[in-house]
């Protein structure tokens, strides 16, 4: 997927993470704020580029602000942001099960 | 992926809790609350520019978090909407227990759903048929079209009635001892109960006034309805303790099952308890205090107490 615009998704609340896509030149430039950063600051980040190699995004400036948020949250979170910044409703019909796991 | 057991369409629904989907900070331990169902929100509780975010964290929700033995439902968006189509994918594909329509108006809106929950099973594979539903009742129509309703599908369970809206058309507001809604409260019982179906009240909205809830619950029980939609945890064991048998009832209801089998087996059909006539008529009441007993508690002393006798 191509990001056209800014993707955005989620809130600053607690057990929620607030995930900005932009597009970018080239390659994966992530930059992560957490409450629990020393804790689980590496598998988020794992977390988020997985979900993002799911999606094909490929070229993307990433902000990640995080309150302790589950896994579950951040691939929700990074999955909404990428299908709002790519413009892109899936006609529709989203691909649950498929890219979106 | 946390298999869910195959969902019951008839089982304890005494408290079904609202739940915004949009919110991680509350679906994630929405079952240590200890109600009996969980309704996930995608209609109103969601604002109109969130309801593609909300779908996304339903979908993981349903997929990730362990609910355990608390029944999860999902409130769809309203037919009338842009929404509810790929709501009704998310909750099949997610393998949600059931779909609450909103604003229900005939059956024709039962069997629309109907159909697009089995093309959403047959697409992601979903075994045919699991998925339930519930009707939400909201409009003087939907009240005079409940019975068509209650009949429209066979995976149907019950239908609740929705106090906002109907006071909204019926031009009044919530009075206590609920005047207002006795008309729309009796119908849907009525017909919900001609056709073999489940029935629950509205939401109480004045969280801090106690007594008012307490008196509302006890007017649902006197009515007959199995249940009430919820939107705060605090209410929850409220109605599970007002729900539950007291040790009196539980022993006359086993007395009278006891007593209708004996007879039966001697060729008996009516006869005397304590002062009392039994005839088969008694025995579907008296066995329903036992499973209340046997699923919720006996209310002894005002705790639960489970009930473990041998009926």
């Amino acid at each position: 997927m191509e990001l056209k615009t800014v993707g955005t998704a989620g809130t600053l609340e607690s057990s929620d993470v607030l995930v900005t896509l932009e597009p970018g030149p080239s390659g994966i430039e992530l930059s992560l704020e957490s409450s629990v950063i020393n804790q689980y600051g590496r598998q988020i980040r794992a977390t988020v580029l997985e979900t993002l190699k799911r999606l094909g995004v490929t070229n993307a400036k990433v902000s990640v602000n995080d309150h302790g948020a589950l896994d579950c949250t951040i691939k929700a979170r990074v999955e909404c942001a990428c299908y709002r910044g790519c413009q892109c409703d899936a006609d529709g019909k989203y691909p649950w099960g498929g890219v979106i796991k | 992926m946390i298999p869910r057991p195959k969902p019951e369409k008839f089982r304890l629904r005494r408290t079904m809790m609202f739940m915004n989907a949009q919110r991680p900070g509350l679906i994630k331990d929405a079952y240590i609350y200890g109600a009996d169902s969980i309704m996930l929100d995608l209609e109103d509780a969601v604002a109109e520019n969130q309801k593609d975010s909300a779908r996304f964290s339903l979908y993981h929700a349903l997929k990730e978090i362990d609910y355990g033995e608390t029944e999860v439902i999902v409130r769809i968006n309203g037919l009338d909407t842009p929404h509810w189509q790929e709501d009704i994918r998310v909750v099949v594909a997610g393998g949600a227990d059931g779909i609450r329509i909103a604003k229900t108006e005939k059956a024709e809106d039962v069997k629309i759903v109907e159909e697009a929950t089995l093309a959403a099973e047959r697409e992601f594979g979903v075994e045919e048929g699991r998925t339930l539903l519930m009707a939400a009742i909201e409009s003087p129509k939907g009240v005079l079209n409940a019975y068509e309703i209650c009949t429209a599908s066979d995976r149907l369970f019950g239908v609740a009635i929705s106090g906002g809206d109907y006071r909204k058309c019926m031009q009044v507001k919530p009075i206590r001892g609920g005047i207002e809604m006795l008309g729309a409260r009796a119908h849907l019982l009525v017909a919900a109960r001609a056709a073999g179906v489940q029935c629950f009240d509205t939401v109480f909205t004045s969280l801090d006034d106690d007594e008012g809830f307490r008196a509302e619950v006890r007017q649902n029980i006197e009515m007959g309805f199995d249940g009430k939609s919820l939107i705060n945890p605090r209410q929850i064991q409220v109605v599970h303790q007002m729900m539950a048998p007291t040790e009196k009832e539980v022993a006359q209801a086993e007395d009278i099952v006891r007593a209708f089998r004996e007879n039966a087996d001697k060729g008996v059909g009516v006869f005397s308890l304590n002062g009392k006539m039994i005839d088969v008529a008694f025995v579907p009441g008296a066995e329903r205090v036992i499973k209340l007993a046997k699923a919720g508690g006996v209310s002894a002393g005002g705790r639960l107490t489970r009930y473990e006798g041998d009926l």
